[in-house]
């Protein structure tokens, strides 16, 4: 069974969207998708100060068995990037909502987060996809 | 659901990820595909690979269907227990499957097939068999493990009965001793040293739970690929199949056309190929960029479009991305590869990447 932090919102794509509270918010990839993508070997971060519409692709996640695009939860722009993980891909899968964060977005409206999926909706999710 | 193995309940508990593949349900890994990967090259690996299927075949023209029916040729094989890989083909020189033959004694053959062509493999045997005095029995009663890797043989070897310890230690590469239903070859598909066993079904789980706590770490179907295509070896519906010859798959070392005059399935098709020329390479790709290698990305030098790959993924051994690809022919020292929009810079390499847990190529 995955964990899914009650504090995280999410999206249907897997990634979860922590608020900083300073108009920012840190993205990165759920439990459950780490654990379905397997062992990752390769990161590709999105470059800081791009400015991204929500949806845009922005990242991407490759695994021992294939890729997958990581996409802008929101429209904002990109104010850090998470360079360790070009050299350790693997910390997304020790520790997807700590040290795996990917990147950090300033948001457009902070408003938009109301928008995205909280915990028990995005567990209603994976319960539903299990299914 | 699909099928499963006499080992399924195993698998279950050492947690597995099941996927399906070729018709069975099998083991994807046991928690982490790179940490199996690695146990194999440095220590030893077990795989399930029950789901293959085995042949036995016997009769007085055995040798002579063989020699019909494979590109290879079993005359080769004169000592019992002695190991040959074959390729099977159509009339037209499509790959309808790649198999191991083992030679049992004079008139006996055991064949191992792919799992997911088995009943494919098996009607295109029986078809040709009409013509030729000999009997081919499925061997559905038997598991199969497959223990690889530098520690493989000495954990494997106490575990077996005495009567077969001594033969299977004194095992030379691509070799097989075998003990009432107990088969023991010093095969296997990791580039590694180690055995491939085949043993009766009901006997599979207390031998597999034998070898686990002997220290052989169990390993899904995900290491098994990546272990191959370090390797430098084909897997088949990936790297080859019915639409692609041979000698457009890096096997031509497995054709045997001496003597000329066997007529083996496919030949005359081969050697129409071999001589209007213009075949495509098989050739070994190591990405120089960052990123990773996947099958059916496509293979340019400069505006040329040279061909695609087969098989492509991260090498954990190396650290680095590799792939198989089947390309032009004329293709240089370098190319780019179409990765997700991008052309990234590759170096064309003579497979294999690594055996016996070293570096067969230079990273720089």
């Amino acid at each position: 069974m995955s964990t899914v932090p009650n504090e995280l919102r999410y999206t249907q794509d897997h990634e979860w969207v922590r608020d900083n509270g300073d108009g920012t918010v840190t993205v990165g990839i759920t439990d459950h998708a780490q654990e379905a993508l397997g062992d990752l070997v390769f990161v590709e971060i999105p470059e800081v100060g791009r400015s991204l519409a929500a949806g845009d692709a922005c990242a991407v996640v490759e695994s021992v068995k294939a890729a997958s695009d990581v996409y802008s939860p929101l429209a904002g722009e990109v104010v850090e990037a998470n360079e360790a993980l070009s050299e350790a891909p693997e910390r997304i899968n020790e520790d997807p909502y700590g040290e795996g964060w990917i990147f950090r977005l300033a948001l457009k409206d902070p408003a938009d987060l109301d928008q995205l999926l909280n915990a028990e909706a995005y567990e209603q999710l994976l319960a539903e996809e299990e299914a | 659901m699909g099928q499963r193995t006499p080992l399924f309940a195993e698998h279950q508990r050492l947690g597995a990820r099941i996927v399906p593949f070729g018709g069975w349900d099998m083991p994807l890994h046991y928690g982490s595909q790179l940490e199996e990967h690695h146990a194999v090259r440095q220590h030893s690996g077990m795989f399930d690979v029950s789901h293959m299927r085995i042949l036995d075949l016997a009769g007085s023209e055995a040798q002579a269907f063989l020699r019909h029916l494979l590109a290879n040729d079993v005359a080769k094989l004169k000592t019992p227990g002695k190991a040959l890989y074959s390729c099977m083909l159509r009339d037209d020189g499509g790959v309808l499957d790649d198999l191991i033959v083992y030679y049992r004694g004079p008139d006996r053959y055991r064949i191992v097939v792919n799992a997911a062509t088995a009943e494919k493999d098996l009607a295109w045997m029986r078809t040709q068999l009409s013509a030729f005095s000999a009997e081919l029995q499925p061997r559905s009663d038997l598991a199969m493990i497959a223990v690889q890797g530098p520690e493989a043989r000495a954990n494997t070897l106490p575990l077996l009965d005495p009567a077969l310890r001594e033969a299977a230690g004194a095992l030379k590469p691509f070799f097989a001793a075998e003990s009432g239903d107990w088969f023991v070859g010093r095969t296997g598909y990791t580039g590694e040293d180690g055995f491939e066993v085949m043993l009766p079904a009901d006997q599979a789980p207390a031998f597999w739970q034998a070898l686990h706590e002997a220290g052989v770490r169990p390993c899904g179907l995900g290491a098994r690929d990546t272990l191959r295509l370090e390797a430098g070896m084909n897997l088949y519906g990936q790297d080859m199949d019915e639409t692609v010859s041979p000698l457009e798959s890096g096997l031509n070392w497995t054709v045997a056309w001496e003597p000329e005059d066997r007529p083996f399935i496919g030949r005359a098709a081969l050697e129409a190929q071999r001589k209007a020329g213009g075949l495509r390479r098989f050739v070994g790709l190591l990405l120089l960029d960052r990123g990773v290698l996947r099958s059916h990305q496509k293979v340019f030098q400069g505006e040329q479009e040279m061909g695609e790959i087969t098989s492509g993924g991260f090498s954990p051994s190396l650290q680095r991305s590799i792939a198989l690809a089947r390309v032009d022919a004329r293709i240089g020292e370098t190319c780019e590869v179409e990765v997700r929009g991008k052309l990234l810079r590759a170096r064309v390499v003579k497979p294999p990447f690594v055996r016996q847990g070293k570096a067969c190529i230079s990273l720089d």
